[in-house]
């Protein structure tokens, strides 16, 4: 299967650099963030996010993870999935600025399951969607605020996200 | 995973994975709004041709959790012939459009006739057949194990190493024989002490070993020491003397709670007949697990209904 890269670790450690001053600029501050990642390879955006916002702000952002297997629409449909855990920081959501980080964004499903998930938790001021890879072919009303990569794709196409934390490198390739 | 008939056939790692899910099942407790949209739209039917009263409440709680719809069918006092009455009631479940069945019956095997006989296409999960199993109280007894072992980072662990010894009547003990097979497939190191007269024939073929004496096995200092009701119900025959004599031989009273291991837990799948297996002492202690097992079976319970029920029923994996 021949497989094109199309964000190197450079081209990742700069996005994410990116997203995190937007993230800053649009929320005026580091004040009530909270950053939530999506397993699996949400989360680890969202560490890495959560040190870059500490970094340049210099006041620790709490981060957490937001499974959101048991609120999929699809789970009648595939066999069946393992939840994973999931962790909220010590302070809660409750009138936060939640921002969810995911690796690739597509249909907006999972976001949407996301978005449920998280009223069954709290109640956020606000919730922001942050997302490496915007690969395109939403099929409900969702958007991102902060993007990595647009990545224009044929649904026939896989988007492989690999991160140096798991998969030993960073890169994110597309596969036909 | 189709069915849920028995923990026989549990791997050990497909049984760390069921306790993997129950713990994110026992997060959904914790939380404000402890109810979960996972199983909308999907039916469980509680038929229960036996007595119950805590695992009813407890697999419609966990029904319930995960949003599916419960229907509960209390079979008692049917006097129609056994294999004719529980055809006649799958079928009827079936038309119903059940997408899963607890059942508990006197019969043993009673729940995996209903899973084999295509009367009913709906997962089977079985909530105690007469003397043979009852899985899913293993799986809570062993996640209660796990837990109080190993706290928040139970995830993925199995019981490596644990000791367990259960007393009492293990002949009659439909929990004692899950339990001895799920334990041992976890890698628990399984010991069994009863009167001679409530040990079954089989016993030296088992994956545990077994002796008489409770005080001898007590010394040995056991991680956690599982008393089981004495099932008056199935007594058909004079099993020992006198309750009074099986409490001061097998009973776990103040005295052998004393002698255990400060940080050994004492567990009972309760209904307790306290004063005859076990003593209020011993019961109310902080080493019982006995509130916990409650609580840890919704979330058990949660955890198998959501294996059997999501995921498509067509690209089925084989029995459990």
């Amino acid at each position: 299967m021949p497989a094109r890269t199309v964000l190197q670790h450079a081209d990742i450690s700069r996005a994410l650099t990116r997203i995190s001053h937007e993230i800053l600029e649009s929320n005026r501050g580091p004040d009530g963030l909270v950053v939530l990642g999506i397993p699996t390879r949400g989360v680890l955006l969202a560490r890495r996010i959560g040190d870059l916002l500490a970094g340049i702000s210099g006041i620790s952002v709490p981060v957490g993870s937001l499974d959101v297997t048991l609120y999929r629409d699809d789970l009648s449909r595939n066999p069946t999935r393992s939840p994973s855990p999931t962790a909220l920081p010590a302070g809660g959501i409750d009138e936060k600025t939640v921002v969810l980080v995911d690796d690739v964004l597509y249909s907006g499903r999972t976001i949407r399951a996301a978005l449920d998930a998280i009223s069954d938790l709290g109640r956020p001021s606000a919730v922001r969607l942050a997302a490496l890879v915007d690969r395109g072919h939403r099929e409900l009303p969702i958007r991102p605020d902060f993007v990595g990569k647009n990545l224009p794709s044929s649904q026939a196409e896989r988007i492989n996200v690999r991160l140096a934390e798991t998969d030993g490198e960073d890169l994110v390739e597309i596969a036909s | 995973m189709k069915h849920l008939l028995s923990t026989r056939d549990l791997g050990r790692d497909e049984a760390v994975g069921i306790l993997d899910v129950a713990e994110d099942m026992a997060d959904v407790a914790d939380r404000e709004v402890r109810k979960l949209p996972t199983l909308r739209g999907k039916t469980v039917v509680n038929l229960f041709f036996e007595d119950s009263t805590r695992t009813r409440i407890s697999f419609e709680a966990a029904a319930k959790r995960l949003s599916a719809d419960v229907i509960n069918f209390a079979a008692k006092g049917s006097s129609v012939s056994k294999g004719e009455s529980l055809k006649d009631t799958a079928q009827t479940l079936a038309a119903m459009g059940a997408d899963a069945v607890v059942v508990r019956h006197s019969a043993s095997g009673a729940p995996s006739l209903l899973a084999g006989s295509g009367w009913i296409d709906a997962a089977v999960v079985n909530a105690g057949d007469g003397t043979h199993e009852h899985p899913t109280q293993a799986l809570l007894d062993a996640f209660t194990i796990r837990r109080r072992l190993h706290g928040a980072a139970a995830r993925g662990r199995d019981l490596d190493g644990v000791s367990v010894t259960i007393v009492g009547d293990i002949l009659h003990s439909r929990v004692a024989r899950s339990n001895v097979w799920l334990l041992s497939a976890l890698g628990a190191r399984v010991h069994l002490v009863a009167p001679a007269t409530l040990l079954p024939i089989g016993v030296t073929e088992w994956p545990a070993t077994s002796g008489y004496d409770l005080d001898e096995a007590l010394a040995e200092g056991p991680d956690v020491v599982m008393m089981l009701r004495i099932q008056s119900e199935r007594m058909t025959a004079a099993f020992f003397p006198t309750a009074h004599e099986y409490s001061r031989q097998w009973g776990f009273g103040d005295e052998r709670l004393a002698a255990l291991r400060p940080d050994s837990m004492v567990m009972h799948p309760g209904p307790m007949n306290r004063g005859l297996e076990i003593s209020a002492g011993a019961a109310d202690s902080a080493r019982s697990t006995v509130l916990e097992q409650v609580a840890n079976g919704v979330s058990t319970r949660m955890a198998v209904l959501y294996l059997l029920l999501s995921g498509s029923r067509t690209g089925g994996e084989g029995e459990a």
